[in-house]
């Protein structure tokens, strides 16, 4: 039943029409990979899907009902991750992940470990978010996203900064997520390490 | 039925080719009533029996005080319209609005202040209504440099709009409270006249000069919306064709 | 994990919670514009002659210019640097009242902006020659006054927050609207120190509040969603 839709959609940016028609489907144990040239509209594309950019025209289907009823809804069952890691700096990883939970479902000490270890930043736990290099920072981020769940993902570049390790990491995320029946849809310069039944491609010209 | 003629309204070559019509509608009865106005106002209606001859200036300061709200009003109303129902032309009589109401709002506030000099003996005196002017000024210039500010047509629009409500809710209020704040101190407001009622010879060349305002209003709102459009829409198709048309059909 | 979900509540009191706990961190930034207001108060009997009697004039212009100036300060950084590093994104997508949540950040800038002025006002209005008696009544008004302020500024930052840093466009947009806080402030305060009964501006003054706390949640909305854009 999770599945995403969108049907014809077209945004401009002032001038520029960015979106040109854009239709995609993304179901339940599938990840569509959003794949083109810098600049190409992928950023915008994503967003809109979350819903933060108004479309001139189109609309965009989650479970068969339009974003745009019931917003919030659509939000609780939405994880985002973007360009930004909506991290606070002077927080610490642990911290940061505490809050970042609190604002969706109550997240015990144990689980923020948890979620720490599965992207390999344990150690960073207790060190403030200003002084762990932009990898790290990234995998934290990753470690929100494992906390917060949610049963669709939608991730703008989630592996910029990692190394393989992380890259290892992030694939294996996705693919639990998968499993469990989420959908996700990921803007990506790199294909993503995944079963190919799971993979769906969307190139953006 | 209503809302087929408000749909077509805000669509924008409907809009443009009707503000090139009515434009000259506006315009020349414009011209007229404030001629008619300044002739009744400077020349027939007698001197006031306080102020003499000084009080003819209001016969430019009113007017240009209540356009000055009311153009506020009108760019509030069409920024809400326009944040509704997301219709361009809407944003665009909002944009056009502001420039011409800040312009008369400048004009208020010079006319108020040369009405001073001569009836207070210095320029500014805190006035009430003239501070109030002051701070729509103030309003307008909000207005247009958030508009400048950002980049993108469309959140300028939206984001200008959602100020302009706030600022259109607030203008009583911030009206009101000068009028308060500037009876605490008793100063006489020469703004009023003599008489406890205007008589029918003062009266009337102000309703023409208010009617001619308003018209030149109107007059420069279309001709204004129209360029504002045309600079939205110029990769349009049908500007192409109503440009063609335009210069085709002039001889 | 746990999968229930937080209520608006709950989840507002950790956002309020999480910012509580940056400002600590950044302690220094915090309490710059209570030091602002103390210097602005200062200032003015150093640029007069010290008689506390003319003084006394002026110490409700003092303490409201004050006022208006320092939470103008602490404005800009409300929205912009969640703006910045995607937190605020992430405030309007977990599916929770956006309306509310801003509202909670606006409740912090009162509580790290207003608060402070509010409770150090009596040491600044008796350092401008205000007697004893007059302190409750200069204390309710500020209190009013800063909690309207809090929620007009936070309208006009969330406008702005998506701009480059310019002070005056925030200056521009929030001056008029808050100028009846101002007189209607002023004023109350210029009453108690003159000993008189200050209901007429108090009353209208919490008029102002009350109105701010009805509009501004959805102005904030609109507002900082556009910027987000």
């Amino acid at each position: 039943m999770n599945e995403l839709t969108a049907d014809n959609l077209q945004l401009w940016r002032g001038e520029q029409h960015v979106l040109r028609g854009i239709c995609l489907a993304a179901a339940g144990g599938q990840c569509l990979q959003v794949t083109g040239a810098n600049g190409a509209g992928k950023t915008t594309l994503l967003r809109a899907l979350c819903g933060l950019v108004p479309l001139e025209h189109g609309r965009i289907f989650w479970r068969g009902r339009d974003i745009l009823e019931d917003r919030e809804a659509f939000h609780s069952e939405l994880n985002y991750l973007g360009h930004d890691n909506g991290l606070k700096a002077d927080l610490t990883a642990a911290e940061n992940l505490h809050y970042a939970a609190a604002l969706r479902r109550r997240a015990r000490p144990q689980d923020i470990a948890l979620a720490l270890e599965r992207t390999g930043v344990a150690e960073a736990a207790g060190q403030l978010l200003r002084h762990l290099s932009a990898g790290q920072r990234r995998r934290v981020a990753l470690a929100r996203l494992a906390l917060t769940g949610g049963s669709l993902w939608v991730l703008d570049e989630p592996g910029s900064n990692l190394d393989e390790r992380g890259h290892a990491a992030l694939a294996e995320l996705i693919d639990g997520h998968l499993r469990a029946g989420g959908a996700a849809v990921v803007a990506t310069h790199r294909v993503l390490d995944l079963a190919a039944a799971q993979l769906r491609s969307l190139t953006l010209q | 039925m209503a809302w087929v003629w408000f749909h077509r309204f805000g669509s924008p070559p409907h809009f443009y080719r009707l503000a090139t019509r009515l434009a000259p509608w506006f315009g020349w009865p414009a011209a007229l009533l404030c001629l008619g106005g300044l002739i009744g106002g400077l020349a027939l209606a007698p001197p006031d029996y306080q102020q003499g001859d000084g009080f003819r200036i209001i016969y430019v300061h009113a007017p240009a005080a209540w356009l000055s709200l009311m153009v506020y009003v009108v760019m509030a109303s069409a920024a809400a319209v326009g944040l509704i129902w997301r219709m361009t032309v809407a944003y665009a009589v909002a944009a056009s609005c502001a420039v011409i109401g800040a312009s008369f709002t400048a004009v208020a506030l010079a006319t108020g202040m040369l009405w001073g000099r001569p009836m207070w003996g210095t320029y500014w005196e805190w006035d009430p209504r003239l501070t109030s002017e002051l701070l729509l000024l103030f309003l307008y210039l909000g207005y247009m440099g958030l508009r400048n500010a950002i980049d993108d047509t469309g959140r300028a629009d939206r984001a200008s709009a959602v100020l302009a409500i706030v600022g259109v809710v607030n203008v009583p209020i911030i009206h009101y409270s000068v009028i308060w704040w500037n009876s605490l101190h008793q100063a006489p407001s020469v703004m009023k006249f003599g008489q406890p009622t205007m008589p029918a010879a003062m009266l009337v060349p102000l309703l023409l000069m208010l009617a001619g305002f308003s018209a030149y209003f109107v007059a420069l709102l279309l001709t204004r919306a129209r360029g504002e459009l045309l600079r939205r829409e110029r990769n349009a198709r049908w500007m192409a064709e109503a440009l063609d048309g335009a210069a085709a059909g002039k001889r | 994990m746990n999968q229930e979900r937080v209520g608006f509540a709950g989840a507002a009191g950790a956002l309020i919670a999480r910012d509580l706990h940056l400002a600590l961190r950044r302690s220094g930034d915090t309490l710059q514009p209570l030091g602002f207001f103390l210097v602005v108060t200062t200032l003015f009997p150093l640029a007069l002659d010290p008689q506390l009697s003319l003084l006394r004039d002026i110490a409700p212009a003092a303490l409201w210019v004050g006022a208006l100036l320092s939470s103008l300060l602490a404005l800009d950084l409300l929205f912009r640097e969640d703006a910045q590093d995607g937190a605020l994104e992430q405030l309007a997508l977990c599916g929770l009242p956006f309306q509310g949540l801003l509202l909670a950040k606006t409740v912090v800038h009162w509580l790290l902006t207003g608060l402070p002025l509010v409770l150090i006002a009596p040491l600044a209005a008796t350092a401008l020659g205000a007697p004893y008696g007059a302190m409750p009544g200069i204390l309710a008004a500020l209190l009013l006054g800063t909690i309207a302020l809090s929620l007009i500024g936070a309208v006009g930052a969330g406008l702005t927050m998506s701009l480059k840093r310019n002070g005056s466009l925030l200056a521009l947009l929030v001056l008029p609207l808050a100028v009846p806080v101002l007189i209607f402030g002023a004023r109350a305060t210029a009453l108690a120190i003159a000993g008189e009964p200050l209901a007429a501006p108090l009353y209208l003054l919490a008029a102002i509040a009350v109105l701010s706390a009805t509009l501004a949640p959805w102005a904030l909305a609109a507002a900082v969603r556009i910027g987000l854009e």
